[in-house]
This record gives structure tokens, C-alpha cells and sequence, in this order.
């Protein structure tokens, strides 16, 4: 685990090394600032309460996009320089590896998250008698949940590849499936239905989190499929030694 | 502290390595000569750990390779070939990274320390991206130091340096390689020449040659070639060596200097100095040359291709022929 902490340490630092990171966070927040703003005049010009969670949901929306962007490079930069070859004789276990990546990025994230809720504290000096503390901190709790499956899948799917874009690609591809996977049977019954619903991302995210319920259920499928694909990103760089 | 026993690696149909058996003892320099595409790196890179073997057995430092490979790769330093670092890191904060995965004791001091060493303390602050070949070389054998390991491993350590840095790399090996095991592949043979107590020749993923490099030249070069030089022009003498039995061919090289080549059998000194002296001939120097390294290393690969092409099995070292004494100064 020292060593999972120590590559998550250098890889986020990373993050502010590299100009990606900085058009990520120029991008995710100019689109939320822009929202933001329309929701906040709504509100104004016809009087309606705005909604604090939209900006969280709109996060979400986002990272579907964004998420690839951030995770994209973790895995595929070390396979395309051979830097993977020095942490590989390295006494570090391959779950080790992409847990710290993961955790960067996770880190990465939260960081944005922060900046993120700064809009909920505009809107608290502005709505009265207060915003619906709890509700929001449901959708947070989501949101953190749902950021983390996505960014597990993309620490997976940057292992796949050396190539960044292949990489940016492959995990954008993999986090819509997993986020659409159950609109087909959106109104369906029966077993594959329900098989499809368990699995997607959007059931387990918009039908509680963002209505202020934080079920067991939910959580435990984010963290299963954060473990899940963190599971097998380490099996794929333990495959490329056999190689 | 190196022991390999049959070490093969496929990749799919080719075989990159073919049941290599080697062993590298604690305090010596081990060299791993051969062309490009030998099957260096591919050892190197399972003896650290890097990828499992596809049959044989090795470990190092007493641990086995396959089942105790976090044991191996503490103990191992390791510098691969191209030297891969992340760019946009400093020297000082790449170290201080890889110290602290390899969970180094007084993690500062011993990176100042290593820093020291191979001379790179004044460019610590320097980003990776902005130096030269060289400095990232020696940043490189410093992060393979940190550690101490027992055991280094080297790809291709003199690639990329100017000499004056080779001399400082093969300076700086020679002081670590005193008290720890050090294996360095090179197809550069007078670096191996050089610096090596033992040389390991591999061609094709087989070893060809394994002696020390004053014994391998010796072994090889053994009765091939000779020097002669008498007083003055040396008139006449062309034909009278040419008559003499054992000998394939004379060359005049200059006034009185002479260049024969000499057929494998017994040795022809004697009968080349009693010939010269028995016609009056004045004789300066008789001297059996040896050959370099990088000689000895094109014939073994040579010979190694002809045998392939003729589809021949068995040894293809140059054996049985008189070693005996390097020179002999008339």
C-alpha cells in the first residue's frame, strides 16, 4: 500500500506538470460555470428555486467526456516510454500500480469536485431558508462513487494501450456502454432487463443519488466496479510480462 | 549470485533465447557481448524480474527468479537500454521517487549521495527533458545505485556517452563492481575487453564463448598470426619462409617486416627463427599477435552463421589449438 501511495503521490503532482491537466480543469469548469449561470438567471428572471444538485449531475454529464482525458495518459505513457520496465523491476506489485494511479487521478478529481462546490455555497447566500443540505450530500457522495468507477475503467483502459488517443477512445467507448447499457430496456421487464439495469451506471447514479437517497445497493456497485476494473487493469500489465 | 540454468524465452515461433547457462560470482564483472538482436536484453530483463522465462530455472542473489521475484528485484539494480525517465521530473525529484518505491533508509542524504557519485549534483534541479544523453545515462546508473544493490544489471551502459564519460562510467563501474556483482551487456568489445573479468559471447540466443577476455584472445587467436621483423630489407627471405612447411601465407608489410599466418598445428617459432638466423638474417622480433576481442568476436559470429548455413551441429568454438604463451620476442 506504501508503494500504491508513493506512485499516487508523483502522479498527481504530475497532473500540474503536464498542460492537460489544466485544459481538463479549464474545460470542465468554464461548462459548469456557463450552466451555472444560465440556471442561477432562470431562477432569477421567473422566480423558481434553482436546483442545487444540477451542477453536480452536470459534473457527471461531464466526466463522461472528461474522465477519459484524465485518465488516458496514467497507464499508456509508461507502456509508450518504458518507464514501465523500471516500476515493473522495481519491488512494486502490479495492483500497487494501478491503485496509485488510480488514487491520482481519483485525487485529481476531488480536486475539481471542491472547486465544483463552491457554486452550492453561492447558492446558499442566495436561496432562503437554505439549500437541502442533506440532498446534496447525496448527490456528492454520487457523484465521488461515479467518478471513481470511471476512472477505474480508465486506468483499464489506458493499461490496453501505449497510445494515448487509442487509449482516450477505448475508455470513452467503455464508460458510455456501461452508462447507456440499460436504455434499450428502459421500459422492459423480465430478466435480461433487470440484468442490464443492475449493471448501468445511470440506474445506480440518477435514480438515488441524485434524489437524495444513498443506498447500500448503489455503493456497493460503484465499489465493486472500482475494484473490478482496478483488478484487471493490474491483470493486463501483469499479462504484458508474459508477452 | 547470478546462477541461469537452460534460460529460454520465446516470443510466439522465434526464440529470442536458447538454454543459456551462466553464472556471475559476487565482486565480478560480468561481460554480455553480442550483435544487436543476441538475446541481451531479453536476458537481461528476465534476470530483473522484468518478464518470466519461458523454461529454465535462475536466480539472484540467492532468491528464485519465478517464485520470489520481489526478493530478486529488491536487490537488483537495474539500468535498461534507452534509459527510460519521465521527462518532466527533475533529477532530484525522479531519485527521491524511486527511493522512496525502493523504500530507501535516509531517503535525502542517500540521493545527495548518489548524486555525488556519478557526478550529476549540480544538475539536480534540472529537468530530465533538457539533458543530454549522457547525464540521463548517469542519472539512470544513479537510480540503479540508490539501493545498494547486490546485484546490477546494465543494458548497453556506455551507449550514447563521449569517451571522456566512458572512461568515467568504466571508473565509477569498476569502484561498485569491487564489492557487488555487476552484469553489463555491450557490443562494443573493448569496453568489455576493458572492463570485464569475464566475457560471455552470445549469438543467435546462444552462448558461443565464455572465458575471460585475456584467455579468450589467447584461446582464439592461438598459432593464427604471426610478426616478424629482421635487420634491413629482408631480401630473400619472402621465398625461403614461403618453402617452409606450416605456414599458409607470407605477406611483406614493409622493408624487413613480415606478416605470416600460420596453419593450426604445432608451433612454428622455432623453425621460423633457426631459418632466419641460419641465413644470416639479423632478427629483431618474432611475435604472435593476438587478437582483439572485437576479432575474436566477428570470427565466433561468423563462424556461428557458416555453421548454421551448413546446417552442422556441434561445437562451434575454435577448440584444440595451442595456447601456450602469448608473444615471444625474438
Amino acid at each position: 500500500m506504501r508503494n500504491a501511495w508513493t506512485v499516487a503521490k508523483r502522479e498527481f503532482n504530475m497532473y500540474f506538470a503536464s498542460p492537460v491537466a489544466y485544459a481538463v480543469a479549464f474545460g470542465l469548469l468554464l461548462v459548469q460555470g456557463l450552466f451555472f449561470y444560465a440556471d442561477f438567471g432562470s431562477s432569477v428572471l421567473f422566480g423558481a428555486p434553482p436546483d442545487p444538485t444540477r451542477s453536480v449531475s452536470l459534473f457527471v454529464t461531464l466526466l463522461l467526456f472528461f474522465a477519459p482525458a484524465i485518465t488516458m495518459r496514467l497507464m499508456a505513457e509508461e507502456q509508450r516510454t518504458g518507464t514501465l520496465e523500471l516500476l515493473l523491476t522495481a519491488p512494486v506489485r502490479e495492483w500497487e500500480l494501478v491503485t496509485g494511479k488510480w488514487l491520482a487521478a481519483f485525487g485529481f478529481v476531488g480536486l475539481l469536485v471542491i472547486l465544483n462546490a463552491t457554486y452550492a455555497v453561492i447558492l446558499s447566500r442566495f436561496v432562503t431558508p437554505g439549500l437541502d443540505v442533506g440532498s446534496l450530500a447525496a448527490a456528492y457522495v454520487g457523484l465521488f462513487l461515479a467518478a471513481g468507477a470511471m476512472l477505474a475503467i480508465g486506468v483499464f483502459g489506458s493499461s490496453l494501450f501505449s497510445n494515448q488517443i487509442a487509449a482516450f477512445f477505448a475508455i470513452m467507448g467503455l464508460v458510455l456502454v456501461m452508462w447507456v447499457i440499460s436504455y434499450p430496456v428502459q421500459n422492459e421487464t423480465g430478466l435480461l432487463a433487470s440484468v442490464l439495469k443492475h449493471l448501468s451506471f445511470s440506474d445506480h447514479y440518477y435514480t438515488n443519488f441524485l434524489s437524495g437517497v444513498v443506498n447500500l445497493t448503489d455503493v456497493v456497485y460503484f465499489v465493486t466496479v472500482i475494484v473490478l476494473f482496478l483488478f484487471l487493469a493490474a491483470r493486463v500489465v501483469e499479462s504484458r510480462r508474459w508477452r | 549470485m547470478i546462477q541461469v540454468e537452460g534460460l529460454t524465452k520465446r516470443y510466439g515461433e522465434r526464440t529470442a533465447i536458447n538454454k543459456l547457462t551462466f553464472h556471475a560470482d559476487k565482486g565480478e564483472i560480468v561481460g554480455f557481448l553480442g550483435p544487436n538482436g543476441a538475446g541481451k536484453t531479453t536476458t537481461m530483463r528476465i534476470l530483473t524480474g522484468y518478464m518470466p522465462p519461458s523454461e529454465g530455472k535462475a536466480s539472484v542473489a540467492g532468491f528464485d527468479l519465478l517464485t520470489q521475484s520481489l526478493e530478486v528485484r529488491k536487490r537488483v539494480g537495474y539500468l535498461p537500454e534507452n534509459v527510460p525517465l519521465y521527462p518532466e521530473m527533475s533529477v532530484v525529484q525522479y531519485l527521491d521517487f524511486m527511493a522512496e518505491l525502493r523504500q530507501v533508509p535516509n531517503r535525502n542524504e542517500r540521493v545527495d549521495e548518489v548524486m555525488e557519485v556519478v557526478h550529476i549534483a549540480d544538475r539536480a534541479e534540472s529537468f530530465v527533458s533538457n539533458l543530454s544523453k549522457g547525464l540521463r545515462q548517469r542519472v539512470g546508473l544513479a537510480q540503479a545505485l540508490l539501493h545498494k544493490p547486490e546485484v546490477l544489471i546494465l543494458d548497453e551502459p556506455m551507449e550514447g556517452l563521449d569517451p571522456q564519460q566512458q572512461i568515467e562510467v568504466k571508473r565509477l563501474l569498476r569502484e561498485v563492481g569491487a564489492a557487488q556483482t555487476v552484469m553489463l551487456s555491450t557490443h562494443i568489445l573493448a569496453h568489455a575487453q576493458e572492463l570485464c573479468d569475464r566475457v560471455i559471447i552470445i549469438n543467435g540466443g546462444q552462448i558461443v564463448a565464455e572465458d575471460t577476455p585475456d584467455r579468450l584472445s589467447a584461446q582464439i587467436a592461438g598459432g593464427r598470426r604471426l610478426q616478424l621483423e629482421v635487420d634491413g630489407d629482408g631480401d630473400g627471405l619472402l621465398a625461403e619462409l614461403r618453402a617452409l612447411p606450416g605456414l599458409s601465407s607470407v605477406r611483406v608489410v614493409a622493408d624487413g617486416r613480415f606478416e605470416i599466418e600460420t596453419a593450426p598445428g604445432p608451433d612454428v617459432r622455432p623453425l621460423i627463427a633457426s631459418t632466419v638466423v641460419g641465413g644470416g638474417w639479423k632478427l629483431l622480433e618474432l611475435r604472435r599477435e593476438r587478437l582483439s576481442l572485437e576479432e575474436i568476436f566477428i570470427q565466433l559470429t561468423r563462424e556461428e552463421a557458416e555453421a548454421a548455413a551448413a546446417a552442422e551441429t556441434g561445437a562451434p568454438l575454435a577448440e584444440g589449438q595451442a595456447p601456450g604463451s602469448d608473444s615471444a620476442a625474438g
